[in-house]
């Protein structure tokens, strides 16, 4: 809302300054974005035409005289309007003056001496245009004659606009009145109200037109005045200049006057030319279904029963609180004006503007709800301004037709001890009395508290709470006390799922990983390129996404955590190790989805930065498993590892991650990204491993372990010296590692045994390979012999030949 | 040094071998310094050779300072070399220039970690921290919290909507704030809880502005409850997450949900910044949850953890949160 600083001083005097004024407003609830001067023009002034001759070669060109205060100076002039004797707006060599002639707004140019048909032009004089207050550049600005010659242009024209970002609340600052009455409470200034009496020296109104409301859910009030004998014409300057400078473009004076009541006291207002009404009778009722009217913007409106229509006994004439109808405008030859200022409610108004994409202004301030008493107010406003700018009588009384009478709440109970119960700090009656009054609400005491009327520009207030802000923002917040909370602390509540989560992701952050946050949606095409498993759950797609790339929400974290990987391998060249933790959305079709927390880790690239002793071998598999490993260790949980299927993955590099102690769960996948699947991501990377864990499946069996992991019972280590022996076998290719340590493991002398070496290839046969295996020997009870030792590797050695046909590497 | 005048040359002398000893870092260069100054064949003889063509008087005085010289280099090599003995290196030394085997680094998003520094300083003045759905009711989202449906209002949060063919009533949420009624729902008072999570709205994005983002929401409620506490817990927070000195300002703001409504901004480099939306929590909202407002009072706020770390970090694009480039994660 732009709000003059000259127009609000016509309702109370402003004897701080701007930028304070701004700072106060801000703190109490209309936060001032901006102080925009216009108008305020360095090197131009006010000065005097004193000749005005033909220039010797050019027809429409004239040489001008002007005293600027400062000296007289020859200027080049082609306005036609340019006369002796004008006060006018002299620009000299260097003003910087918006540039006329270009189709960019706002765009300036700075003044330089030049020669205009062989004549060197000293300045320049400036239209409206040129000096950045208006649109008009036909001829240049004709001061007041008051104006004294040599005064910069800015004590004249210039002006101070405040542009206030309002909240939805206040509708009443969306009239300059209702900002006016926030500063007269800061300030302690009074009020000055707009006069609102005029003289009725018309026919009774009765006899002149009717009104009728058949859907008073919808108009909550309707007041209606006529104006006879009016005379259409150009607004006076100072009204014209009331609504430049708030943008509004000036029509004719009964337009404009009904603009201008509406950005004073924030009551929208439609005039119809009375001649224009059928039987001069106003009929408020639903739109009929397929019914349609020409609105003032000249385009004609599909309207549906859902849409309130003014209309007269035979069609519509206009879009009640949107937009007037084209057939019953105010044009040159009206001579009777009926005025209309109504209530609409705010809901249905709402939706119409929506439903026809027509915003208006009217719309802007009815779908706040506005009280109906601001309408009779608009209407006696709004009369009076025509009757001294347009002439004519106005008809003796107004109609009202006010259906919502005694429907709307008069007033709220304050009692004093909701100031402390809010607020935490007590004030004098005084100062809460005087607070409410300087705001304009009428107010009884009695012991306890106050009965506040709600004034008639405020639909905001409605409880107790509404009245203990409104003395707590004029006060100022800062002027209540800070406190730290006391009284008894609620009760802990476990939070499971997002302790595991949170620990999760601190543990893949230990392992080396970059946590990365993804977008939550993305498209049904994207999602299809991981070939998620076809028993998933459905998508949750969506209505109005924000752009088709977010179309669905995911079901998966691998698809972002690939793109994520792909994005990177084209900028980053040294290891990329990332994660996510976060939620998929799962639909089943019943109440609201699933959202499951996964999290999923991904590889690629050299396995470390470039350096002297480091591998800089790709990664691989055994990355995206060593890191799962490590995270469900420090859990407290034992999987194991089987090949297995994954459609996102590799055949053949895939692993199945299994829980033995939980009847076998599986808990997620771990394995390389099949080709198929990476080549649809752009990725400049030909490996990357990836692991996925099912938190709400770890968290089924983790339940009743600690965040940390630990949730066993201890054991008392074992004292005994262990110690351990080397085995080199021969095994078939195909053999696995975790065959040859669960045959070893079946002893339970053998502590533990590690796979430290494999090799395939030259003094191996073919489809064979060596893999050496490290024992550790260990007895509860007492130190082994080297004989027992050997006894237990024999039957480890009998048992894995007899089982994996392995035999000892000579 | 053959232009220059015999007392002079002896002074560059000096400066030249004083400078050359102290960049002798091995017992090589010392010896190859030895040689070149102090040796028979070095500079400093060289310089007493060309004594012979001067006159008497001047041979004299330049002699002495060259003599002088001579005895100051010896003992400035002594010292040097003994120096040199015992800091010289065993055979098989490490290089210890070369980089260490570091293990890898991992690092949480620079959200997750503002996240966690906000709800730490909560958790502290003994707000728990708890979730609440990213696809949630339009019940929970609006209507529970005063923001009715055609209330202009809503204009404040565009909304994305699920498209369902069972429901109408289903949304990515706008805000954390669904989870005020929630919590209210199925909690008695006392309540202090702060919530942080993923936000959506239908909002074009630019530099300052994403359609996906984090929010942390948080409400205490009880008896007894007043401004006066939300004023004080706040600035609380600020202090932690801003700095003991800075500067905090409270102002009436709107928000359906709360009355009065509380915007607090921070002093930053001179200019106000609004770090969060607070307020009492408004009795309607209260009520909604079953809750007797007559008897109870809160306050909420909520913040956006992006900003305030675009803030603090100086990070001029939001978009970079979600793009997840590695160059700008591991700067954090």
């Amino acid at each position: 809302m732009k709000v003059p600083v000259s127009w609000l001083s016509e309702y109370v005097d402003i004897d701080i300054g701007l930028d304070d004024l701004a700072h106060r407003l801000t703190m109490a609830g209309n936060e001032v974005g901006s102080i925009d001067r216009t108008g305020w023009i360095e090197n131009v002034v006010v000065g005097l035409v004193i000749n005005v001759r033909q220039h010797p070669d050019a027809d429409r060109l004239r040489l001008v005289t002007v005293d600027h205060g400062n000296g007289e100076a020859e200027v080049v002039c082609g306005a036609p309007n340019v006369a002796e004797g004008q006060k006018i707006a002299y620009a000299s060599i260097g003003a910087i003056l918006q540039d006329a002639y270009s189709s960019e707004p706002g765009k300036t140019k700075k003044l330089k001496r030049s020669k205009i048909r062989g004549v060197v032009s000293d300045g320049m004089v400036c239209s409206v245009r040129e000096l950045g207050i208006g649109d008009d550049h036909e001829g240049i600005l004709v001061l007041d004659d008051h104006a004294e010659v040599g005064t910069p242009i800015g004590e004249v024209l210039g002006e101070s606009v405040l542009d206030i970002e309002l909240t939805p609340n206040r509708p009443d600052c969306l009239g300059v009145l209702g900002v006016a009455r926030d500063v007269a409470a800061i300030t302690g200034n009074p009020l000055k109200q707009p006069e609102v009496d005029f003289d009725a020296l018309g026919p009774d109104i009765d006899t002149l037109a009717s009104v009728e409301i058949e859907d008073p859910d919808l108009c909550l009030r309707y007041t209606l005045s006529v104006i006879e004998g009016v005379t259409i014409g150009e607004s006076p300057k100072w009204l014209k200049d009331r609504l430049l400078a708030i943008g509004e473009r000036p029509i004719n004076n009964i337009v404009d006057i009904t603009n201008f009541v509406m950005f004073e006291i924030g009551q929208p207002l439609h005039a119809f030319d009375y001649d224009k009404v059928a039987d001069h009778k106003i009929i408020v009722r639903r739109a009929r279904s397929g019914e349609k009217l020409t609105t003032l913007d000249s385009k004609e409106r599909k309207l549906d029963p859902d849409m309130l229509l003014i209309a007269d006994p035979d069609h519509g004439i206009g879009l009640a609180g949107v937009m007037g109808g084209a057939n019953s405008e105010i044009s040159e030859s009206t001579g009777t004006v009926l005025l209309e200022s109504a209530t609409f409610e705010g809901v249905n108004n709402r939706r119409t503007a929506r439903t026809l994409e027509l915003s208006s202004q009217a719309t802007l301030r009815f779908e706040k709800s506005l009280r109906s008493g601001l309408a009779e107010v608009g209407l006696r406003r709004a009369t009076k301004l025509i009757l001294e700018i347009a002439g004519g009588k106005a008809a003796s009384g107004i109609i009202d037709v006010n259906p919502s009478a005694g429907q709307e709440l008069e007033s709220v109970r304050l009692e004093s001890s909701d100031i402390p119960r809010v607020l935490g700090v007590e004030f004098d009656r005084g100062v809460v009395e005087s607070t409410l009054r300087a705001l304009g609400f009428d107010l009884t005491g009695d012991a306890t508290g106050w009965d506040v009327l709600i004034p008639y520009w405020r639909p905001d207030i409605s409880i107790s709470e509404d009245l203990v802000e409104e003395i707590a923002r004029i006060v100022g917040y800062d002027n209540i006390p800070t406190t730290i909370l006391s009284g008894r602390p609620p009760q802990w509540q476990p939070q499971p799922e997002m302790d595991l989560r949170q620990r999760v992701t601190d543990l893949m952050v230990q392992a080396g990983m970059r946590e990365t946050i993804n977008y939550s949606a993305t498209t049904s095409e994207g999602e299809a390129r991981v070939s998620l498993d076809e028993s998933v759950a459905a998508q949750i797609k969506l209505r109005n996404p924000i752009s088709s790339d977010f179309a669905v929400m995911r079901r998966t974290l691998r698809e972002g955590l690939l793109m994520t990987v792909a994005r990177n391998s084209r900028t980053w060249r040294g290891p990329i190790a990332i994660f996510e933790t976060g939620r998929v959305f799962l639909d089943y079709g019943e109440g609201l989805p699933e959202e499951r927390q996964m999290a999923t880790g991904a590889f690629a690239g050299p396995r470390n930065d470039l350096h002297w002793d480091l591998s800089s071998d790709t990664s691989d598999f055994y990355d995206a498993k060593g890191a799962i490993e490590f995270v469900l260790t420090n859990l407290g949980i034992s999987p194991v590892f089987e090949p297995g299927v994954d459609p996102t993955f590799a055949v053949g590099r895939t692993a199945i991650v299994r829980v033995p102690a939980a009847n076998d769960a599986v808990i997620g996948v771990v394995g390389e990204i099949s080709e198929e699947v990476l080549s649809q991501f752009d990725a400049e990377v030909d490996r990357v491993a990836l692991f996925e864990l099912d938190l709400q499946s770890v968290l089924e069996i983790i339940s009743g372990s600690t965040p940390y992991g630990g949730g066993g019972k201890f054991q008392e280590f074992i004292r005994v010296p262990a110690s351990h022996r080397d085995l080199s076998l021969i095994v078939k290719s195909q053999s696995t590692a975790g065959e040859i340590v669960e045959i070893a493991r079946r002893n339970r002398i053998v502590a533990s045994a590690t796979v430290f070496d494999l090799f395939e290839g030259k003094g191996v046969p073919e489809g064979k390979k060596a893999v050496a295996v490290r024992l550790v020997y260990q007895s509860p009870k007492k130190t082994l012999t080297a004989e027992q030792i050997g006894k237990i590797e024999q039957q480890i050695l009998n048992q894995l030949k007899k089982e994996l046909g392995a035999e000892l590497r000579a | 040094m053959s232009e220059a005048q015999p007392s002079e040359a002896v002074d560059q002398l000096r400066e030249a071998a004083v400078s050359a000893l102290n960049s002798a870092d091995s017992s090589e260069k010392l010896e190859s310094w030895r040689v070149d100054f102090l040796g028979r064949k070095g500079r400093l003889t060289a310089l007493l050779r060309g004594l012979g063509s001067l006159e008497i008087e001047e041979r004299k005085i330049v002699g002495a300072a060259a003599n002088l010289l001579r005895a100051d280099l010896d003992s400035l090599y002594e010292e040097r070399e003994i120096q040199a003995k015992s800091s010289d290196l065993p055979v098989g030394s490490l290089d210890v220039t070369l980089p260490g085997r570091k293990p890898a680094l991992g690092g949480l998003h620079p959200s997750t970690q503002m996240i966690r520094e906000i709800t730490q300083a909560f958790n502290e003045m003994g707000f728990q921290t708890v979730e609440g759905p990213e696809v949630e009711l339009e019940k929970y989202n609006f209507d529970m919290l005063n923001i009715p449906a055609g209330h202009p209002a809503r204009d404040q949060w565009d909304t994305i909507w699920v498209d369902s063919e069972k429901h109408d009533d289903v949304l990515l949420r706008t805000h954390t704030s669904p989870m005020q009624a929630r919590v209210m729902e199925s909690n008695d008072p006392p309540i202090r809880v702060v919530v942080p999570g993923k936000c959506y709205r239908y909002e074009s994005t630019d530099s300052t502005h994403e359609w996906h983002f984090n929010q942390v929401e948080g409400l205490a409620v009880d008896e007894g409850i007043t401004f006066a506490d939300l004023k004080g817990t706040l600035y609380e927070f600020a202090r932690r997450i801003f700095g003991q000195s800075r500067k905090v300002r409270f102002r009436c703001d709107f928000f359906p949900f709360v009355e009065p409504g509380v915007d607090m901004s921070i002093d930053w480099n001179g200019r106000w910044i609004e770090i969060l939306g607070a307020g009492m929590v408004h009795p309607r909202v209260l009520e909604n949850s079953g809750y007797d407002s007559n008897k109870y009072t809160g306050f909420a706020f909520g913040m956006g953890p992006e900003r305030i770390s675009m803030l603090r970090n100086e990070i001029t694009d939001i978009r970079h949160f979600f793009s997840n480039d590695l160059r700008f994660l591991t700067q954090f």
